[in-house]
């Protein structure tokens, strides 16, 4: 195990390497003037000049790199063209929404599409089996920001049942210790807002949620359906075993290696479609951040919102990678 | 195609009268009573006649509109009502085929061409060419797709023209890994090494056998990925980051209509059903074909 987690840390050196040059990229590999795109054709010369000093754009192309590099490792995101403010100092509530709105979405992928999947399986070739495929054919299909926009509209403006926008009541917000509304509220005891909190995170999360669950669903069938298929199901079921038991017990056991490579891959898909959702639900994590920034042409935003989110993401795949290795002992030696 | 392939059953097939039957006319028999992807035929084949034949669908121009016919409801003169310009969304809508159709062929095209070439050179050559090829695509599946468009963007400047150029790029490396995979498995096959033994060249065995059994999943994934190429467009269209104004983009229609949801609900719902129905017909185009073309993939 010790190997395998050794090997697979020195693969990630290529591709942060890889991904620094990407990202140094979305400022310093613009075409023409980076400094005169960034403020547009009507800045002033001096301003324009100001800026490329303040990017480095001076220095020929290697040692910006170098310096971007050094910044990065030390923690210095570089500061913001709209606030004025260091990147890496305004971040970190913006990543705790994010965090607190995939996870929330992740569950619910998780619990309504593997008990649907399972469900699906079991009664193959029922109504709700049909039902359940259809639904997540069309899941699939979805764009999540129509999803968004449909549900905000029906369930929020049309039938008032849930708000639209945002994390909290906005005439009583959450006083943040961690930035987790829900875990902050729990800490101040406050029930009414906890529940507020709730509130406000279903549609955007039941929104960013669909499309992982409609594949957790699709994957879940199949996975199912060849586990059930199996020797050691016959025996379960010739033992006289109860049918639920059997399929929740057994079958799901090892039906599950396939449901936890997609969910690792899922997480990576939240993180992307957390920028649409956001953006339609007000949500104030790194997706509206980063969408603000885009309309703003705040170049250094884009830049570090996108390196977050993507060096996240590789953090994530290793942590599925180790855990699948651990499940699995085969998959050390491929 | 006489070799016998993972792809291409082992058993020969047979029509009734007895005739061997190619994998291809084969492929096409389960096809045609797959009533899933009969059903993504028609829909794919109606958004495209839609698309071709717009200008004949419609009296309206897609970039003009009368204020004074600002929000109106559908009716009979406009069938999805009008926008927040007083523009005819029926004609916006028809319009906006022509574009999604046309960025999701063409970033397909792109990625696959680009795809093959690149897995090629690593899957038959080996060595540095492979490693390096690989990392490339190591470092792109690094990112979530949608975050590395967004980039690639940014770089060289919002439109529709960058915006299908990144959405082909990000693809890449399915293609490059599928194509890589093919070609390394059919590597070891023996009527491969048959080719080499008789002094073929390299470029000759890619071309009469590499490429042809490599055709079945390119033709599966490629379908697909022009599900996922329209649903990025719209995306990136969404965002600001695609089409600009005063081209009909789905995603871009959502954009600037979302604001007026309450007021005009028609102005958000038909761009976007015409987003979900023209990828669920690639999908469901995509899901039959792997059936039929590649039954190891069924379920």
């Amino acid at each position: 195990m010790l190997a395998y987690t050794v090997r697979r840390l020195i693969m990630l050196i290529p591709v942060l390497f890889g991904m620094s040059l990407i990202v140094f990229s979305i400022i310093h590999a613009i075409p023409g003037d980076p400094a005169l795109t960034i403020l547009g054709e009507k800045a002033s010369p001096q301003s324009v000049e100001e800026l490329r000093e303040n990017l480095g754009l001076n220095n020929p192309w290697y040692q910006q790199y170098f310096s971007y590099v050094k910044d990065v490792v030390t923690g210095d995101l570089g500061t913001s063209l709209l606030t004025k403010k260091e990147i890496s100092g305004e971040i970190g509530p913006y990543l705790a929404a994010t965090t607190e709105l995939a996870i929330f979405s992740l569950i619910f992928a998780l619990f309504v599409g593997i008990n649907a999947g399972i469900i699906s399986a079991w009664k193959q070739n029922s109504w709700f089996d049909y039902l359940c495929m259809l639904i997540a054919l069309i899941g699939v299909s979805m764009p999540v920001f129509w999803l968004g926009l449909m549900e905000q509209w029906l369930f929020a403006q049309e039938l008032k049942w849930l708000p639209s926008v945002g994390r909290d009541n906005a005439r009583d917000s959450v006083e943040a210790i961690t930035h987790f509304y829900l875990i902050d509220t729990i800490m101040a005891g406050r029930w009414d807002q906890f529940n507020d909190v709730v509130k406000h995170l279903i549609l955007p999360g039941i929104a960013l949620g669909t499309i992982p669950m409609a594949i957790i669903a699709r994957i879940t069938r199949s996975s199912m359906l060849e586990v059930m298929r199996s020797d050691y199901i016959r025996t379960a079921r010739a033992k006289g075993l109860g049918q639920f038991f059997v399929v929740y017990k057994h079958a799901l056991k090892n039906a599950m290696i396939p449901i936890i490579t997609i969910v690792g891959l899922q997480l990576g898909m939240l993180l992307g479609g957390a920028i649409l959702t956001e953006t339609i639900f007000g949500w104030p994590g790194i997706g509206s951040y980063i969408y603000t920034a885009i309309n703003n042409r705040d170049y250094p935003v884009i830049q570090s919102g996108i390196l977050v989110i993507a060096v996240i993401f590789v953090l994530i795949n290793l942590v599925v990678d180790l855990l699948y290795a651990y499940v699995d002992p085969r998959i050390k030696y491929r | 195609m006489g070799q016998i392939t993972p792809d291409t059953q082992a058993v020969v097939v047979q029509d009734h009268a007895g005739h061997a039957v190619s994998p291809w006319r084969d492929a096409w028999r389960t096809l045609r009573k797959n009533k899933m992807a009969i059903i993504g035929f028609c829909i794919i084949a109606f958004f495209i006649l839609v698309a071709v034949a717009a200008p004949l669908l419609t009296s309206f121009e897609y970039d003009q509109g009368e204020l004074k016919n600002k929000h109106l409801p559908p009716s009979a003169e406009f069938w999805f009502g009008t926008d927040y310009n007083g523009r005819d969304v029926f004609t916006r809508v028809v319009y906006g085929a022509q574009i999604s159709l046309w960025v999701g062929f063409f970033s397909v095209i792109g990625s696959i061409v680009m795809g093959t070439i690149l897995g090629l050179l690593a899957g038959f050559y080996g060595k540095w060419i492979d490693t390096l090829i690989s990392r490339i695509f190591d470092i792109m599946l690094a990112f979530p797709s949608i975050l590395l468009a967004i980039a690639i963007v940014s770089i060289f400047g919002p439109s529709l023209q960058n915006a299908l150029m990144a959405i082909a790029i990000i693809n890449v490396p399915t293609y490059g890994r599928l194509v890589r995979s093919r070609v390394l498995s059919l590597k070891e096959e023996e009527f491969v090494m048959a080719a080499r033994a008789v002094g073929m060249k390299n470029s000759r065995i890619i071309m009469q056998h590499i490429l042809p059994n490599s055709l079945a999943p390119i033709i599966v994934t490629g379908t697909l990925g022009i599900a996922t190429a329209i649903l990025e467009a719209a995306a990136l269209g969404f965002l600001g980051l695609g089409a600009q104004v005063p081209q009909p983009e789905w995603g871009k229609m959502l954009a600037d209509s979302r604001e007026y949801i309450q007021q005009a609900p028609w102005t958000v719902i038909f761009p976007g059903l015409s987003i979900v129905l023209t990828v669920l017909g690639f999908n469901l185009i995509g899901d039959g074909l792997r059936d039929a073309l590649d039954p190891r993939m069924k379920n």
